[in-house]
């Protein structure tokens, strides 16, 4: 997928300006946030879940080559095969083979975000072999040629006439406005597609090492007719979705559907262990998962470590007040949102995903609802001071913040210059107290007015507060 | 083709080695490790529950009333029998209600031992199949029935294909009293005692018929799996 992280500022410009989105995100603001909060009132456990839930994430990322190595012995057990992916090319050039081996010509897909991540659909496009997104949203967004602005809710940024106006282009069939008629659709259009594939590639939301099985969760039953029908089932996963033992699993399962939509339990959560058994009268033949890495070992061991904890609930973009604002395309690349702003410059660089840890207010709201407790606010902290560090702010802020730091390491200096431009701040503003235009705050002063410093100076109030409490004291 | 399989199958072993050395460099450890192999052969020998909420450890009646409400809380449809025997007329009404000519049925002794004559009688097909696109309506059995959220278990076998649960309209599902369970936990320990190590190929925990809020944030029914699903629940 194409990279426009650097045009961040551009994009929540426009983002803020587009009324259809804006609408979409409205809905979102009140959706998700309400569900979770009722489904989490009615579990009293859920705050000592999310205090096991980091525990054992904590616990395997410590042993994650073991329990790693245990899931690809039960995979291989089982009759499966393992492949290790290191980059995204790896990955592609990987799941292309398998298709090649059995000459595969289409492709279905339930959701999957590390394919995303890996640019697996133009890959496999370019390479003669044609996928097919079946999740609704992902099916939307193929029709449209369109991305996912949300890790679970991919089509949120659509709104009913978008999807009407690209399912009446590309099915040929009188126009509806009506979401049922839309979604039977959609369903009776891909029920061949199902069946037609040659190869079903699934994502997982975690591996058991125990078992050596996958398991997908899901409300649409898509992914199970993917892994279902076709002859090769692909997983494509990531390395830190292992997880010990069935029981293990079971934890992140009671804190995920809740995180997410809200939903006591997800529709259909399946595990899938190995190939079709000897007598199965359907079930793939042939079982393969992908381990991608694509810079996650490489966390293990720094203070992004945290990060791989990550469930892939979405909680943190439901409740984060700029994905709110914004929206998910805004951020340009794969992952939006606080967990998006901390894995991004991981995967694509500092260089170019730094504008991302920089959109945020650190309200902490995102931290505060995370089922495993990622201090997200300090990992992107992490990243900002690695930009400074780096040299890689724009001009204006690293003299602004060089010179301010010139004067604050000089008390004689700060006390009268900091008077000053008190008063000179007081004298641009207007006779309501604020001021319309400020030098190089446009950013500010644009969208509001910037009040004027009111009364003394910090400086000047510390030392009369000083004075008083020795005072007080005598 | 040959030489790409192989250059594929190098790209996995080179991104196999160099991904355990970046884990084990960060991890400041290595493979000979024996403690860090023993905290992990412990943790996945033991499969100790974690936190199990107060909600799925109520008495047995309780926790069938709990099953039966958090199940049509999840829009699952629920008749309830006597016994076993009164399947085959269950299906007949309510197939004959929605106006529907076959059932699916999958090849379970429990299933196929049963007097189907009242499907005869509406003139309603019966066959023991996989599903096929276009099929209506199926009937499976169950593997247990989790009251914490209302969840079906099912598994596939010979006699139970996967995409019976998947591709009709609409899924009836045989589920005992007997075979009902508080949390998931005393599910997997079931699994285990029958299954042993190996699990079957597919384990599907079921929770109400399928679903898809992704046309404007729009709850809708019925997205790809089935529409509808009615749980068979005998009272023995």
């Amino acid at each position: 997928m194409q990279i426009n992280t650097p045009f961040f500022k551009q994009r929540a410009h426009d983002a803020l300006a587009d009324e259809n989105l804006q609408k979409a995100l409205a809905k979102l603001k009140t959706g998700f946030p309400e569900k979770r909060a009722i489904a989490v009132d009615r579990m009293p456990e859920f705050e000592e879940l999310r205090n096991q839930g980091r525990d054992l994430k904590n616990h395997i990322m410590e042993h994650l080559d073991l329990y790693l190595e245990q899931f690809e012995r039960k995979v291989i057990e089982n009759g499966g095969h393992v492949h290790w992916a290191r980059t995204a090319d790896d990955a592609n050039q990987i799941i292309l083979d398998i298709c090649q081996q059995v000459d595969a010509k289409t492709v279905t897909k339930g959701k999957s975000m590390v394919t995303e991540e890996i640019g697996l659909n133009d890959y496999l496009e370019a390479n003669g072999v044609q996928p097919v997104e079946t999740d609704l949203g992902e099916y939307i967004l193929q029709l449209r040629h369109d991305h996912p602005s949300h890790i679970i809710a991919p089509a949120i940024h659509l709104n009913l006439e978008d999807v009407s106006e690209a399912f009446h282009a590309n099915h040929h069939r009188p126009k509806s406005n009506d979401p049922a008629v839309l979604m039977q659709e959609a369903r009776e259009m891909l029920r061949e597609k199902f069946v037609a594939a040659d190869v079903g590639i699934t994502g997982a939301n975690f591996c058991v090492a125990e078992t050596g099985s996958t398991i997908i969760v899901t409300n649409e039953g898509n992914g199970d007719l993917t892994q279902t029908l076709p002859k090769t089932h692909i997983v494509v996963t990531s390395i830190e979705k292992v997880v010990p033992t069935l029981e293990d699993m079971t934890l992140f399962l009671r804190l995920l559907a809740r995180s997410a939509t809200g939903q006591e339990f997800s529709v259909y959560n399946t595990l899938s262990t190995g190939p079709r058994r000897e007598g199965d009268q359907d079930g793939p033949e042939n079982f393969h998962v992908v381990l991608v890495d694509n810079g996650r070992s490489e966390m293990i061991g720094t203070e992004f470590q945290d990060m791989l904890r990550c469930i892939r609930c979405s909680a943190c973009m439901n409740h984060c007040p700029v994905y709110g604002a914004v929206g998910g395309h805004s951020y340009g690349w794969v992952y939006p949102g606080p967990m998006g702003s901390v894995l991004t410059p991981q995967m694509i660089g500092i260089e170019k995903g730094g504008m991302l840890p920089n959109a945020s207010t650190f309200c902490g709201k995102c931290e505060s609802v995370c089922p495993v407790k990622i201090p997200l606010p300090k990992l992107m902290r992490h990243w900002r001071e690695d930009e400074f560090e780096k040299h890689l702010q724009p001009k204006a802020a690293r003299y602004g913040l060089a010179s301010w730091a010139f004067f604050a390491k000089r008390p004689t200096l700060y006390k009268p210059y900091t008077r000053m431009a008190s008063w000179l701040m007081k004298s641009w503003a207007g006779k309501d107290g604020r001021i319309k235009k400020l030098p190089l705050a446009s950013g500010w002063t644009d969208w509001r007015d910037m009040p004027a410093p009111q009364g003394k100076t910090f400086m000047q109030a510390w030392k009369e507060q000083q004075k008083t409490k020795t005072g007080e004291q005598r | 083709m040959s030489a790409t399989i192989k250059d594929s199958s190098t790209r996995s072993q080179t991104s196999r080695a160099d991904i355990f050395a970046n884990i084990r460099r960060g991890l400041k450890s290595d493979s000979s490790d024996t403690q860090r192999q023993q905290t992990v052969a412990n943790r996945l020998s033991a499969k100790a529950d974690n936190l199990i909420p107060a909600r799925s450890q109520l008495p047995p009646a309780e926790q069938v009333e709990l099953f039966k409400t958090m199940a049509t809380e999840a829009a699952a449809e629920l008749i309830e029998l006597e016994s076993l025997a009164e399947v085959p007329q269950a299906c007949a009404d309510w197939l004959t209600q929605h106006h529907v000519d076959q059932l699916n049925c999958a090849s379970d002794t429990e299933l196929s031992t049963l007097d189907w004559q009242p499907l005869d009688e509406q003139q309603i097909g019966r066959n023991e199949r996989v599903a096929q696109v276009g099929d209506i309506a199926s009937l499976t059995c169950s593997f247990t029935g989790i009251a914490e959220t209302g969840t079906l278990m099912l598994h596939s076998s010979a006699q139970s294909p996967t995409t019976l649960n998947f591709l009709p309209d609409n899924h009836l599902v045989v589920l005992h009293r007997s075979a009902i369970v508080g949390c998931y936990e005393e599910a997997w320990k079931k699994l285990r005692q029958t299954f042993g190590e190996t699990l079957p190929r597919t384990v599907n925990m079921i929770t109400g018929p399928s679903r898809s809020a992704d046309i404007e944030q729009t709850l809708q029914m019925g997205a790809h799996g089935p529409k509808t699903l009615i749980i068979l629940f005998i009272k023995d």
